[in-house]
């Protein structure tokens, strides 16, 4: 009897269950939550966790293979102390800035040319593109090489132009060349991204406005600070701030091509935690520089939320 | 005026002031590849004019990348973690973005707002501790700690690119298919799948991409030659302390951008349309 009790229902239970399962995966009450756990689990285990863990090493003396202990914000302040993450503040502004803004007036330049009627347009687009969609470790490895000291096909160039005096500066072992040899990379890696979406933001501008706008005797220069910025505000809202957060963590380009240095010169916070985290082991510490990179994050998302996405949740 | 009855002369000028923009964005590549196809004696001739090829061109970098460096084993690598995460982040994604697209329930709104928050996160901020939980995990330089980790960029930019497609699927057509019986579940795989396969590839194609170029997690947590990816190999193994084979190396970054460059010369619009949508929806 027994053996009949535990055995008999199953086969009849089990089509009644399947289809009980499938009746609540009907319901959106259920089907809902059950379609977002796997991503929710992935994002809390290895997202929100380790950002927990990352606020618990950067309050400890944590060294690797060494028991840890609470230390509070003595990271964050004794980070002041130090010369070399003082100039990493500052490389970090430096650099953010300079190259953003060289992204957005290129980008809006080149977004108006692409916007224009061209005979490759095809063609131009996917060459512009180009640089955004090669892995940048491998390109800036190309960088690396136009700025090598004894064979710059960069200054080679500028020389046979006669606008640089022989033998041309020494790229990336002097602090200013080397900045400004990190920023061009920068700027070269991510003026796709402003130009395509920037050229997204223009095609969308109706042509009724700049006819009103000509009718009313506005030149191409009116035109354009009076009917094209206005109306590409958010577009570039947006890009700016996608642009700051990721510039401002930027780590393969400084990476490969200067480790951070002449001298510190270039370190920005990812690569200087990356130097103090993981070369030399003291873990605490390298979590505290990284996460300097936080309270930009949390600005950049509440301008987000709060002046751009406000429309859709 | 003078300028709209000369419309040839117009768009010859159009043309000439993209020419600086276009060099600066090929010329690297150009460089890159002239360089792994120079001879040696050529590539460190200073008197040599860098831009062109005099003295013939060889492959003897690219044969040495190929059989004297685990080049094949890094790319091979590079594929499976590329393959696999993308796998893994496309059907994750697509199930959530279709949940935060469609249904009600509860919390479905902070939800949105949580996917789109770690999409901003930089990788720069969390490698650290996430070296630590990969080696809890028992997956130091391991690739399947990078299978594990990428989904985490992958999800958040998967979710938010498909949420933006799956509205643009009219919801009547879905209302029609439940009101002739089809479930929930049905509806989404006849019906809403289907009607956003560009989206799709979409998804797939970034994913792809962002693994394939994915840096500073490859670098921290794989360092043995089985177990690095293409990018990671080319940079840390073929540089050994102060003498660089630029040849090789060069020949190195070219083979490792191969099958990115291939997807992109098909795929070009999807890369236009994600990159806008990425940004914009």
């Amino acid at each position: 009897m027994a053996v009949r009790a535990d055995d008999l229902p199953v086969p009849r239970g089990r089509p009644r269950l399947a289809g009980r399962v499938r009746e609540w995966l009907d319901h959106e009450s259920i089907l809902g939550p059950v379609f977002v756990t796997p991503a929710l689990l992935l994002l809390v285990l290895l997202v929100a966790y380790p950002f927990v863990m990352a606020l618990y090493f950067s309050m400890s003396n944590a060294f690797i293979g060494r028991p840890s202990r609470w230390v509070g914000l003595h990271n964050f302040i004794a980070l002041w102390d130090s010369d070399v993450f003082r100039q990493t503040f500052q490389n970090a502004f430096v650099f953010t800035s300079i190259a953003v803004a060289f992204k957005v007036v290129l980008g809006i330049i080149l977004a108006l040319l692409l916007n224009e009627q061209l005979w490759f347009k095809r063609m131009i687009r996917g060459a512009v593109l180009l640089p955004w969609v090669i892995p940048t470790a491998l390109s800036t490895l190309g960088w690396w090489w136009m700025f090598n000291s004894l064979y710059s096909v960069v200054n080679w160039t500028g020389i046979a132009l006669g606008i640089v005096d022989p033998p041309g500066p020494n790229w990336l072992g002097q602090r200013y060349y080397a900045m400004s040899a990190v920023i061009a990379v920068n700027v070269w890696r991510g003026l796709p991204f402003f130009a395509i979406t920037i050229l997204a933001g223009l095609v969308a501008i109706p042509k009724e406005l700049y006819e009103a706008a000509e009718a009313d005797g506005a030149g191409a220069n009116a035109r354009f600070w009076h009917v094209t910025l206005p109306l590409l505000r958010p577009v570039l809202a947006v890009v700016v701030l996608f642009s700051t957060i990721f510039t401002f963590g930027d780590f393969n380009i400084v990476y490969i091509l200067t480790h951070g240095g002449p001298i510190n010169a270039t370190h920005l916070f990812a690569t200087l935690s990356r130097q103090v985290g993981i070369d030399t082991g003291r873990i605490g510490e390298g979590a505290a520089i990284s996460l300097y990179l936080f309270p930009l994050l949390v600005f950049v998302v509440w301008a987000q939320l709060r002046f751009v996405r406000k429309q859709v949740y | 005026m003078t300028v709209s009855r000369r419309p040839f002369v117009k768009r010859l000028m159009l043309h000439v002031a993209l020419l600086p923009f276009l060099i600066f964005a090929l010329f690297p590549f150009y460089h890159m590849t002239l360089t792994s196809l120079k001879q040696d004696r050529e590539l460190y001739d200073r008197y040599a004019v860098p831009l062109v090829i005099t003295q013939g061109p060889t492959l003897e970098h690219y044969a040495k990348l190929l059989w004297d460096t685990e080049f094949l084993t890094w790319t091979k690598n590079s594929l499976m973690v590329a393959f696999l995460a993308t796998g893994i982040s496309v059907v994750v994604g697509t199930i959530a973005a279709y949940a935060l697209a469609r249904l009600k329930f509860f919390g479905v709104a902070s939800l949105g707002t949580g996917i789109f928050v770690t999409y901003l996160v930089p990788t720069s901020l969390l490698f650290l501790p996430l070296a630590q939980v990969v080696q809890w995990l028992g997956l130091s330089d391991s690739k399947w700690a990078l299978v594990l980790t990428y989904p985490t960029f992958l999800v958040p930019f998967c979710t938010w690119l498909l949420i933006g497609y799956f509205r643009t699927v009219p919801k009547e057509v879905e209302e029609c298919a439940l009101v002739d019986g089809a479930t929930r579940i049905q509806a989404l795989w006849r019906i809403v799948l289907p009607m956003a396969v560009p989206g799709l590839v979409c998804a797939a194609l970034f994913a792809f991409t962002l693994s394939w170029n994915e840096f500073i997690y490859a670098l921290t947590f794989t360092s043995s030659s089985e177990q690095i990816t293409a990018s990671v190999g080319v940079t840390t193994e073929l540089i050994r302390g102060d003498i660089y084979f630029w040849g090789s190396l060069m020949a190195g970054a070219v083979l490792g951008s191969v099958p990115i460059v291939i997807l992109y010369v098909f795929f070009l619009d999807y890369y236009v349309s994600g990159l806008t949508a990425g940004a914009l929806k």
